[in-house]
């Protein structure tokens, strides 16, 4: 095994720690918004599909690029977007909304 | 932008992939708190628009105008399905997420491979191997995702799907799988191959999801929600890049934790939840309760009559609710009935409906302020004391076997205790069973009254008669 996949591999399980103490516990009210925006961080991989797609390379391969940036895309717009529209309807109080 | 890599610009980008990665955390954790859960996904989206930037200045990239298409196009869908979506069809929005970030995982893995095919990259075995996983994961997260989405659309059948030996054939195929990934490490680069293992990895996707029935949906989605993530982090691993690694790690972790709360709302192990088929047959009848008992139903009025003159009611809705979008009428009566002075709640369980906090975000949409949500724990022990509580297309979350009848198939899994309400009137379309296919004793006991018909026309109707004075 590399160094240089050893090196990941701690990044990778640190940072799997990390999210287990960062989320802890979640109330439930906010199970479905934690999992829509976390869904949208994980199309980070839209930075692969960018460095992919822009490379000179075959046609197929940029076509699998660009076909991954859209995909991508739609993941990390949609999923943030959506988490905010549910988010802005969580009120305390009912008279906050009209 | 062009040219040979500055060191200067790499260390830039890095330091932004860093700051990328310090404010998704940040994010996730607000999006763990109710105060600043709004600012949390903001601070996570513009982590994301740093990343994003950061990359678009990177060597590497030498050609845009393709670039820009697939983001112009990839974000108008999303904004489109964001502002479109119905808040009951939430789950699959979800659902379908996932699987679009599943796939573009596995299309850039496939895209180094297909570099490797070419001749234009030698990748060590290390990095082959995250190649592997990378397509593995992110191709069974997209095709399951896939057969969840069409699953919560009803576009297929709700119910397990299974057949004889199942179990065996789909330890075959991912035995088989590894086996192929394994193999196409060891040798030279073999796209036929390659696009063998890709077929099979979205067959094992489908296989998975498959015998998984509706009720166990809120597991799947968080499940694929985890998948999505490592699978991302997978293709950090091909892409030796840490803000990939450690985004895909931390979106692994919530997924995972989201799995672990739903499995214990239902008292089941994962894999029980993933292996069993639960809810494939419908049991005739099991244990005390029905055996030559009827179910008692009332009218709208009789009601309507109930409710306007009790002190306390709680809603308890599952996911009947959202099948008939009758989130607005509950709280209409709901507010009605505060207005004649009655105490008014709802009781959630974690498990109602069909992705985590499914219940949250409906009610919410109808403007229920969130403090009338009571989780399980803390509403059950005021059932006793409640006059009359109002169950609302929900099923197995408030089956009394679960708590005794040990031959049950929800034997052990915490309920809310609806039935220890003075009177139960039951919104339903009729006696079908639940999701789960078990019989319901709840609808056969002396206190509980079943209300027949779409609970949207219901409602409406113990609207209707509240006001022309009960």
């Amino acid at each position: 095994m590399g160094e240089a996949l050893l090196m990941s591999l701690y990044v990778f399980v640190l940072a799997i720690f990390v999210g287990f103490e960062v989320i802890g516990k979640v109330p439930q009210m906010l199970h479905t918004p934690l999992m829509s925006g976390s869904n949208a961080i994980s199309g980070i991989t839209i930075v692969g599909a960018l460095i992919v797609a822009g490379r000179v390379e075959s046609t197929l391969s940029i076509a699998l690029g660009v076909f991954a940036i859209v995909l991508a895309t739609v993941n990390v717009v949609g999923g943030f977007l959506v988490t905010d529209r549910m988010l802005q309807m969580f009120r305390r109080r009912p008279e906050e909304q009209r | 932008m062009n040219g040979a890599p500055s060191e200067g610009l790499n260390l830039l980008i890095n330091s932004a992939y860093l700051v990328a990665a310090a404010l998704f955390i940040i994010g996730l954790k607000g999006l763990s708190s109710a105060a600043t859960a709004r600012r949390g996904n903001l601070y996570a989206a513009i982590g994301m628009l740093v990343a994003v930037v950061a990359t678009l200045f990177s060597w590497e990239i030498v050609s845009f105008n393709w670039i820009l298409v697939g983001l112009v196009l990839g974000a108008g869908i999303g904004v489109f399905l964001a502002r479109t979506v119905e808040m009951t069809a939430m789950p699959q929005m979800v659902a379908l997420l996932n699987g679009f970030g599943g796939a573009a995982s596995a299309l850039i893995a496939s895209d180094e491979y297909l570099r490797f095919a070419e001749g234009t990259l030698s990748p060590s075995y290390d990095v082959q191997t995250t190649i592997m996983l990378s397509l593995l994961i992110g191709g069974l997260t997209f095709s399951g995702s896939m057969i969840a989405w069409a699953k919560l659309q009803e576009v297929m059948t709700g119910r397990p799907i299974t057949y004889p030996g199942q179990k065996f054939v789909s330890a075959i195929v991912f035995g088989g799988a590894v086996l192929l990934a394994g193999w196409l490490v060891a040798v030279d680069a073999n796209l036929s191959w390659f696009v063998v293992l890709s077929v099979v990895a979205l067959v094992i996707g489908v296989m998975f999801v498959l015998p998984i029935g509706g009720a166990d949906m809120p597991v799947v989605i968080s499940l694929l929600n985890s998948f999505s993530g490592i699978a991302a982090g997978m293709t950090g691993f091909v892409l030796d890049n840490n803000v990939l690694i450690v985004s895909g790690a931390l979106v692994g972790a919530s997924g995972i934790i989201l799995t672990q709360i739903m499995c214990r709302a239902m008292n089941r192990s994962l894999t029980n939840v993933l292996f069993s088929a639960f809810g494939s047959q419908v049991t005739a009848t099991g244990g005390a309760g029905q055996d030559g008992k009827e179910v008692r139903s009332l009218t709208p009025e009789d009601a309507a009559v109930l409710l306007g003159y009790a002190r306390s009611v709680i809603f308890v809705p599952g996911y009947g609710l959202a099948v008939s979008q009758a989130q607005h009428q509950v709280r209409e009566l709901a507010e009605l009935l505060e207005s004649r002075g009655v105490e008014v709640k709802y009781a959630i369980h974690p498990v109602a409906g069909r992705m985590p906090g499914h219940m949250n975000v409906l009610l919410a949409e109808a403007n229920v302020p969130y403090p009338q949500l009571v989780e399980m724990d803390t509403i059950n022990p005021e059932f006793e004391r409640t006059d009359v509580a109002v169950v609302i297309g929900a099923n197995d979350v408030v089956n009394p076997a679960a708590r005794h009848d040990q031959s049950s198939p929800i034997y052990g899994m915490p309920i809310l205790d609806a039935d220890k309400a003075r009177t139960v009137i039951v919104l339903k379309r009729s006696m079908n069973p639940g999701f789960a296919g078990i019989e319901n004793e709840l609808f056969f006991n002396d206190n509980t009254r079943m209300l027949f018909g779409d609970a949207r026309k219901s409602l409406t109707a113990l609207v209707t008669e509240l006001k022309s004075g009960v």
